[in-house]
């Protein structure tokens, strides 16, 4: 916790104003953890706080209660001052049992609060989660502020009045933390309440035993004398407008809805589950009053064929994933390059290979998504920046698939996924329409003649009377489209795929750099990495470093002068969460000897960890 | 193009600029001639038609058409399909496909294809072998058949098309033969006329790999029979056969001495139980001949019907939204 100047006393205790909190909750898969982090970001964020999510959960639907790998979790950043990640380390742990301690522990930084709910530590919960003593007891928290609370006790004395049964009145105990912690951060309960009744719209008595827990510990913290002082985090100067929080799917939803309607073009999206993508497909299926057709398909190699045909048939074409499932679409995206249709594909990353860690991040399919198919095969690849950018990033998908009749790779992770921060809502009109041209003169019209300046073939429709035409995946002779097997045909239309993509860097922003333009270290990165690098070559700058920062949105092609960029700086540093991807494309690329600072832990990056290694580079 | 110009629309209009490159003698020559000879017959105007195909020499249909066409990869004709039928269900989608493609690489789109009642036709040119590979069994091979990949015999026992099919539910499921243009064109047509999924099996001969397949069909007067809806199965030159249903199981009867027309079983194919239609799909020489014509024809709300039917229920009930509404959707906050 950053601490300033103590405040006058205001209410029971002191109060004390700090500008950045990192609160992690914690507790057993079914002790709604989730719920209780997504409630504290919201109220946060309605008070005017800046905020980051990360939630983290098991990809068991259930591990057994108590047990280590059925432990949740949902941290989250507010603050005063700019929040571009989640927070390094929690300053403050909730834990409801003695698993999400043991799990959560060794994240915490010394005199870190530990809030832990000491009903749950029995005999029984402490074998499960392997303690051969009880932690509360044996000193071994020595390092940490522990308040010890009875949760479970006091939430059941709250709620003794409740009709409900016991089994149901005690699952409200994670909004009776919630509560305590309102009263530690001062935050409003207004917010959470307004839910709680739109939630229970109905059911009188569950939302009467919710409200009761949350108000109950709320004021345990004003009466209870626990803690000696409660915390104030003031608004964020935030630029004024109108702000929803967002998640990286819940944006991607967004986009692609608003981009159908920029478009004036129905969407069709077409999916087969998989974490940490069906989210996009559960949004969207919301929004039929729009015209937007969802299909959840069979597998992973029909839903891209579907999202394919459907751009055939004149549609937005869209389909999203995860790593494996992208595995899977290669062969189809292959004939999506192949015919030149518009097509977009929604690559939600997790940890690899193969079914690697489900519900973990990592950024690993970037080769993947450039090369993963057989035969030259060059594809547009895109990569959002934050949650809020995945609204930005699938609405420049569409328009460049649209204009040039490419395939377009979006690869969004888990991190950004799941994980939400506030974002400032855009106008309509200030958003890019998306210009779609079908072809309307049948004379002269051949299905690969090509835009001279775009080098994108027409979309002509099946339905559109005299265009009938043949298109398919053996290679198509230029112009006419016809099978043909020429060599030098071959070579022709292998170049113009690839220079067609390649001359949409000019139809790209330049990479621009955040601090100096030249200097001892760049630092460049791409996807869910942006918040802790960009944080801490600011950190870095401050401390009198000369560090730059340049993010890609745009991984092929690449901006035009990014050569030039690179070339401005003593030493280069790509950051991943991969082994050395983007390192390895600057290296060929631009015979440049970048440098890699590459963590696999199924987590984002901290900012320190940048820090440190920025340090080790200067 | 109009109602009008559809009208007067002849074979030569589905016939496209391309050179027709199947082996002399191929049975693909009938199926296409077929088609392109029963489309201007729908009513269906020549730009709402699209062919789509896999992979294999039945799949390089959609270049001889002079439609619409899209030639995929390998087994996932369906796939696009669906997407072209979902997105746009005006279209009169066809898929041309093989016994390797649709039932081995794409047996998995096949299936669902057809649980589905997807709009769609599919064209399953069976040979039982691989044609464009150069001669492997496929998955109708019967067991023990010699290929250059089985030289002591398949050890594979065949799938049944039109069984799989029917196993599906398929609404519409239909047998012929390239050698018999006028039943071919028939089923093509009833194919044609189909509301949900139509699934053809067509007898294809392939002269190069598997000559003579389904000569056993074609010779004799009693190792095939013709399916009427309404009427009793009865074949053999002389009408002197024909199945009766006996403990659940099909028999063939010899008619007289006390056997006559009436104890016959009498085809239906909109029977709601596809059991029947299922044994009869499964007759095979030697002990029965095979069912040839339309196995079931049922009407049941097609997949895009159902799809569009949501669209117009969600747009009814929650209106029309634009996109500052759409955004403003969520919990908002102003920052001011």
């Amino acid at each position: 916790m950053e601490r300033s100047a103590e405040q006058p006393k205001t209410r029971s205790g002191p109060i004390e104003e700090v500008e950045q909190v990192v609160i992690r909750f914690a507790g057993d898969s079914g002790d709604g953890m989730q719920l209780t982090g997504s409630q504290f970001t919201h109220t946060s964020a309605v008070i005017g706080n800046d905020i980051s999510t990360l939630p983290d959960y098991p990809a068991e639907i259930r591990a057994p209660a108590g047990s280590l790998p059925g432990v949740s979790s949902f941290q989250i950043h507010f603050g005063s001052t700019d929040v571009q990640t989640p927070g390094d380390q929690p300053d403050v742990l909730v834990a409801m049992n003695p698993a999400a301690l043991k799990v959560h522990l060794p994240d915490l930084p010394r005199n870190a609060r530990v809030l832990v709910n000491t009903d749950a530590f029995t005999p029984q919960n402490l074998k499960k989660a392997l303690y051969e003593s009880n932690p509360l007891e044996d000193g071994s928290l020595a390092d940490f502020q522990v308040v010890k609370i009875p949760i479970t006790t006091l939430n059941a004395q709250a709620l003794k009045e409740s009709a409900l049964p016991k089994k149901q009145t005690d699952r409200c105990k994670n909004f009776w933390a919630l509560g305590l912690l309102y009263w530690l951060y001062d935050r409003p309960l207004e917010p959470t309440l307004d839910w709680i009744r739109g939630q229970f719209a109905g059911k009188a008595e569950l939302a009467e035993a919710n409200a009761t827990a949350l108000k109950a510990g709320f004021v345990y913290g004003e009466v209870g004398e626990v803690f000696t002082t409660h915390y104030k985090v003031r608004k964020a100067s935030i630029e004024p407008g109108l702000y929803r929080k967002v998640s990286g799917n819940e944006a991607l939803v967004l986009g692609c809805v608003a981009a159908s309607l920029l478009a004036d073009t129905p969407l069709l999206y077409a999916s087969y589950p998989i974490t940490p993508a069906s989210d996009v497909l559960h949004g969207l299926a919301r929004y039929k009053h729009l015209g937007v057709r969802t299909v959840q398909s069979e597998d992973e190699i029909a839903a891209m064929g579907i999202a394919l045909g459907a751009a055939f048939a004149g549609h937005l074409g869209v389909t999203g994933t995860s790593g494996p499932g992208l595995a899977l679409k290669g062969e189809m995206l292959g004939l999506a390059v192949m015919t030149e249709l518009p097509v977009v594909v929604l690559d939600i990353q997790r940890a690899g290979p193969s079914t690697g860690l489900p519900t973990k991040t990592e950024q690993s399919d970037l080769l993947l998504g450039l090369f993963g198919r057989s035969g030259d095969s060059p594809v547009v690849v895109l990569a959002p920046a934050t949650p809020a950018d995945c609204f930005a990033i699938v609405i420049e998908a569409f328009r460049i698939a649209v204009k040039y009749m490419v395939p377009v790779v979006v690869l969004s992770d888990g991190y950004l996924g799941n994980g939400a921060e506030p974002w400032k809502l855009p106008r309509a009109a200030d958003l890019p329409k998306i210009d779609v041209r079908h072809p309307n003169e049948p004379k002269g019209f051949m299905p690969y003649l090509r835009d001279p300046r775009t080098l994108a073939r027409p979309w002509a429709v099946p339905g559109t009377p005299g265009f009938e035409h043949r298109i398919g995946g053996i290679e198509k002779a230029d112009k006419s489209g016809n099978v043909n097997y020429d060599p030098a045909n071959h070579q022709r239309m292998t170049e113009l795929r690839l220079r067609k993509v390649e001359g949409i860097a000019g139809d790209i922003p330049e990479a621009a750099v955040e601090g100096p333009s030249q200097g001892d270290l760049l630092l460049l990165t791409w996807g869910s990495t942006y918040g802790a690098v960009s944080q801490a070559a600011k950190k870095a700058r401050a401390m009198g470093r000369s560090v730059g920062h340049v993010h890609l949105r745009y991984l092929n092609p690449f901006p035009k002068n990014l050569g030039d960029v690179l070339r401005g700086y003593e030493k280069v540093l790509v950051p991943e969460n991969n082994t050395g991807q983007l390192r390895f494309l600057i290296r060929s690329r631009y015979l440049i000897d970048a440098f890699g600072m590459n963590k696999v832990a199924g987590q984002p990056f901290k900012i320190r960890e940048v820090l440190a290694k920025i340090e080790e580079f200067i | 193009m109009s109602e009008e110009r559809s009208a007067a629309l002849s074979r030569k209009d589905f016939v496209s600029d391309q050179e027709v490159r199947w082996c002399p003698g191929c049975g693909d020559y009938s199926i296409l001639a077929q088609t392109q000879k029963v489309l201007p017959s729908i009513g269906i105007p020549r730009e709402k038609y699209v062919f789509v195909s896999g992979i294999g020499c039945s799949s390089r249909f959609p270049y001889y058409m002079n439609t619409y066409g899209f030639h995929t990869i390998h087994g996932r004709a369906p796939t696009v399909a669906t997407g072209i039928k979902t997105a746009n269900p005006d279209l009169s989608v066809w898929i041309a496909t093989g016994d390797g493609d649709g039932l081995s690489i794409g047996g998995n789109h096949l299936l669902h294809t057809i649980r589905r009642n997807l709009g769609v036709k599919i064209l399953l040119f069976n040979n039982r072998i691989y044609g464009l590979t150069k001669g492997q069994y496929s998955p109708t091979s019967g067991l023990g058949k010699r290929t250059r990949s089985s030289p002591m015999g398949s050890v594979d026992y065949p799938v049944h098309p039109c069984c799989f099919a029917l196993a599906a539910d398929g609404t519409f499921v239909a047998r012929t033969i390239d050698s018999d243009t006028k039943h071919l064109a028939m089923v093509l047509e009833r194919a044609a006329r189909h509301e949900g999924t139509a699934f053809v099996e067509i007898y294809q001969n392939c002269v190069i790999f598997n000559d003579g397949a389904f000569d056993s069909v074609e010779k004799g007067d009693d190792r095939a029979v013709h399916l009427v809806d309404g009427e009793p199965i009865v074949f053999g030159a002389n009408r002197e056969k024909g199945i009766r249903r006996k403990d659940g199981a099909l028999e063939v009867v010899t008619l007289g001495n006390g056997v006559g027309e009436e104890d016959l079983l009498v085809h239906r194919e909109d029977e709601p139980d596809p059991g029947i239609a299922f044994h009869l799909a499964r007759m095979d020489a030697p002990s029965f001949p095979v069912a040839l014509g339309v196995l079931r024809s049922v009407r049941r709300p097609t997949y895009e019907e159902m799809v569009e039917e949501q669209i117009r229920r969600a747009r009814e009930e929650k209106g029309p939204v634009d996109l500052d509404a759409l955004l403003r959707g969520g919990e908002c906050w102003e920052i001011k």
